[in-house]
C-alpha cells in the first residue's frame, strides 16, 4: 500500500475537469486582483472615504457641528487665532472656527464627486472620439487628430483658471473644464488601439454579416479596448482630484463658505506657522485618497495586464 | 530635414492662430467691467463710453480682433488696460523668472527622475526599488501646493526658528545679483516643482527600462562581455528613453502653466503669478500675451522632442 494514491489517466482527466472553471479574461482579472494585498488595502481606504463622504452628515451629528457653523467663542482663541485638536474639535478648528473633521468629511463629497464625475464624462468623450477617429479614419481622423493636438498644446492651468474666472466658479464648470482638457489622451489611446483591431478578422466577420460601422464599433470593437480603458479611468481619478483641488486652491473651486479640501488648504496657508492641523489634516485628507487611488489603478493594471510582471527579471 | 521644420513651424503657427480666437471669443463672450474697474463707482455713463472708446472696446469683435492680429505680427501685443504698460515689455519682465524657474525644475526632476528609474529597473525587487516606488508614489500623488507648502513649514520656518536661516520665504534674485542668492530663491521652488515631476519620470523610466532590459540585444551586449554600467547607460537606457522624451515635451509646454501654484507659493513675479493676477482683472491684452508665449513654448517643446526621437532611435524618419 502507498500513502500516494494512484491515479489513472482518466482519473486525473476527470479531476483536472471538475477543476476547471471556464473563466472569462475578466474573471482572470479580477482574481489577479484579489491576490494583490496593495490594491486590495487601497481598494479598501478608497471605500472607506465613500464612506466618509456619504455619511458625512453623521459627522456633523455625532460632533453637532454643522459644517458651515462658526464657533467664535469655543472654537477659536482670545486671540482669535485657530484652536488646536482637542475633545470638542478633534481635528482642531480653521480661522473662523469652524470644526475641521466635519467639514474634511463633507470636503470628500466634493473632491470624489468631481474625481468621479469628470473622469467619467472623459472616458465617454475620449472613448467615442477616440473610436470614431481611428474606425472611420480619413477626414474624421484628422479633424480629431489636430484636435487633440490643439488640446494638448493649451498651456492647461492657464485656460482653466481663465474659463471658470470669466464663468464664475461653480460644479459644473469645475468637471466641463476638466474633461475638456483631459478626453485627448484617452482618445489616443483609444485611437491606437482600434487601428489595430479595426484590421483583424472578427471585424471582417461582422462586417460580411452585414452588421453597420456603428454597431461594429460599439458591439465588437469596443469589449476589445476596455482593458487599457479602465486602467487608464482608474489612474486619472486622481489626477483629476488634484486638479480639482488645485482650482479651489488658487480661489476657483466653489464659492465659499463651500468645504473642499483644495479651499481648505488656501485658507490655511496663512495660518501655517500658527495652526498646522488646519494645513495639515485636509491635506493628509487630499494626499491619503490619491495614493489610495493610484495604488488602486497600479494594481488594476498588472491585474489587467500582467504581462509587466513575467519581464522582471532576477539580474 | 529641412521640410519636416518648415512643416511643423506652419503647423504650430496654425494651432497659435486657433488659441488666439479660442481667447478672444472667450473673453468677450463674458461681460467686461474693465472700464468700470477703471472709473470707479462714481463715474458717469459717458466717462465710462469714453474709456471704452479709448481702449477700443467699443469696435466690434471682428475688428478688435484684426487689430490684435496686424499688431502681434509687428512685433507689439498691445498695452494693459490698467497702467498703458506694453504687453511686450510686461512679458519680457516675468520671463526671467519662470525661465529660471522652468529650467532650474526641469534639470533637477529629468536627472532625479531617470536615475531613479535606472536604479529601481536594474534591481528590482531589492529594497532599494521598493523604497524609491513607494516615495515617487507619494511623491506622485502630492498636489504640488501641499508639497510647497510643506517645504514652507518645515525648510523656511522650522529651519529659520532653529536658527538656520538658508531659505528665503519667497520674492525672487536676478541673476545678475550673483549665482548664490539666485539659486537660494529659487531652491525650494525648484524641488516643489521637480519632486512632484521626478516621481512621474521615476515610474515610466523604470517601466520602460524594464521592457529594454528584456530585449535580445542586452542579452547580446552583456554576452559580448560588455561592462554592466556600459550595457544599461548606453545600450538599453537610450532606447528606453522614448517614452520619457514623450513626457518631457508634453510637461515642458504645461510647465509656462504649471508654475502658476509654485509662483503663487513663493511670490515669484514670473508668468504664472501675473497671468492669473491679469485674469481676476480681466486684462484681456496681457492674459492673450501670455497664453500665446505658453503655447509657443508647447508648440517648439514638441518640435524638440520630435527631434530627440530621431536621434534616440534611429529608425525614426523626420517627414
Amino acid at each position: 500500500m502507498s500513502l500516494h494514491p494512484v491515479v489513472t489517466a482518466e482519473q486525473e482527466l476527470e479531476e483536472v475537469h471538475s477543476d476547471v472553471v471556464g473563466r472569462g479574461p475578466w474573471a482572470l482579472a479580477w482574481r489577479r486582483l484579489r491576490a494583490d494585498r496593495v490594491a486590495m488595502g487601497s481598494l479598501a481606504v478608497v471605500v472607506l472615504m465613500v464612506l466618509i463622504a456619504v455619511f458625512a452628515p453623521v459627522f456633523a451629528h455625532i460632533t453637532g457641528h454643522p459644517p458651515n457653523m462658526q464657533y467664535h467663542q469655543a472654537g477659536l482663541t482670545p486671540d482669535g487665532l485657530p484652536k488646536a485638536p482637542n475633545s470638542t474639535f478633534w481635528l482642531g478648528t480653521d480661522d473662523l472656527g469652524r470644526d475641521i473633521l466635519v467639514r474634511i468629511a463633507y470636503g470628500a463629497r466634493i473632491s470624489l464627486g468631481v474625481g468621479v464625475v469628470a473622469t467619467l464624462l472623459t472616458v465617454v468623450v475620449g472613448v467615442v472620439l477616440g473610436l470614431l477617429a481611428g474606425f472611420l479614419g480619413g477626414f474624421v481622423d484628422l479633424v480629431i487628430a489636430r484636435l487633440v493636438d490643439l488640446v494638448l498644446s493649451i498651456p492647461f492651468l492657464l485656460v482653466a483658471i481663465a474659463l471658470v474666472s470669466v464663468s464664475g466658479p461653480s460644479l459644473t464648470i469645475t468637471v466641463l473644464v476638466i474633461s475638456m482638457f483631459s478626453w485627448a489622451s484617452m482618445a489616443r489611446i483609444v485611437r491606437g488601439q482600434v487601428l489595430f483591431l479595426k484590421e483583424r478578422e472578427f471585424v471582417e466577420a461582422a462586417r460580411s454579416l452585414g452588421a453597420s460601422d456603428l454597431r461594429i464599433m460599439f458591439v465588437d470593437v469596443l469589449p476589445n479596448v476596455l482593458a487599457p480603458v479602465i486602467v487608464y479611468t482608474t489612474l486619472l481619478i486622481p489626477v483629476v482630484i488634484i486638479v480639482q483641488a488645485t482650482l479651489s486652491f488658487l480661489g476657483l473651486g466653489l464659492p465659499a463658505p463651500a468645504a473642499d479640501w483644495g479651499g481648505m488648504i488656501s485658507e490655511a496657508q496663512n495660518y501655517y506657522t500658527v495652526a498646522w492641523w488646519f494645513v495639515l489634516f485636509p491635506s493628509l485628507a487630499l494626499l491619503i485618497t490619491t495614493i489610495a487611488f493610484n495604488l488602486l489603478g497600479d494594481g488594476v493594471r498588472d491585474a489587467v495586464d500582467p504581462r509587466i510582471d513575467r519581464l522582471v527579471r532576477p539580474r | 530635414m529641412a521640410r519636416f521644420l518648415v512643416v511643423r513651424t506652419l503647423t504650430g503657427l496654425f494651432v497659435l492662430w486657433l488659441i488666439t480666437i479660442a481667447v478672444f471669443v472667450l473673453f468677450f463672450v463674458a461681460p467686461s467691467n474693465v472700464a468700470r474697474t477703471l472709473a470707479g463707482h462714481q463715474a458717469t455713463p459717458q466717462t465710462i463710453a469714453l474709456i471704452n472708446h479709448r481702449l477700443g472696446l467699443d469696435r466690434p469683435l471682428w475688428q478688435q480682433y484684426l487689430d490684435f492680429v496686424g499688431n502681434a505680427l509687428h512685433g507689439n501685443l498691445g498695452y494693459d488696460y490698467y497702467h498703458q504698460e506694453p504687453v511686450t515689455t510686461i512679458i519680457r519682465q516675468a520671463f526671467p523668472i519662470t525661465l529660471s524657474l522652468a529650467v532650474g525644475a526641469a534639470i533637477i526632476w529629468l536627472l532625479l527622475g531617470v536615475y531613479n528609474g535606472v536604479v529601481s529597473a536594474t534591481h528590482p525587487r531589492s529594497v532599494r526599488d521598493r523604497a524609491l516606488t513607494v516615495t515617487s508614489l507619494v511623491f506622485y500623488s502630492m498636489p504640488s501646493f501641499v508639497l510647497g507648502l510643506g517645504a514652507l513649514y518645515f525648510l523656511y520656518y522650522k529651519l529659520t526658528l532653529a536658527g538656520y536661516a538658508w531659505f528665503p520665504a519667497g520674492g525672487y534674485v536676478p541673476l545678475s545679483a550673483g549665482v548664490g542668492p539666485w539659486v537660494q530663491h529659487l531652491v525650494l521652488p525648484w524641488l516643489t516643482i521637480a519632486l512632484v515631476s521626478a516621481a512621474t519620470y521615476t515610474r515610466l523610466s523604470r517601466a520602460s527600462m524594464l521592457d529594454v532590459l528584456g530585449e535580445d540585444y542586452i542579452r547580446t551586449a552583456e554576452a559580448k562581455g560588455l561592462g554592466q554600467r556600459r550595457v544599461t547607460y548606453r545600450h538599453a537606457l537610450r532606447s528606453a528613453l522614448t517614452p520619457v522624451v514623450t513626457q518631457f515635451g508634453i510637461d515642458l509646454g504645461q510647465l509656462v502653466g504649471g508654475v502658476v501654484i509654485t509662483e503663487q507659493i513663493f511670490s515669484l513675479p514670473g508668468l504664472g503669478k501675473t497671468a492669473v493676477t491679469a485674469i481676476t482683472q480681466q486684462d484681456l491684452p496681457v492674459i492673450i500675451g501670455i497664453v500665446l508665449v505658453a503655447s509657443t513654448a508647447v508648440v517648439i517643446a514638441n518640435i524638440l522632442v520630435d527631434l530627440c526621437y530621431a536621434y534616440l532611435d534611429p529608425r525614426v524618419r523626420l517627414t
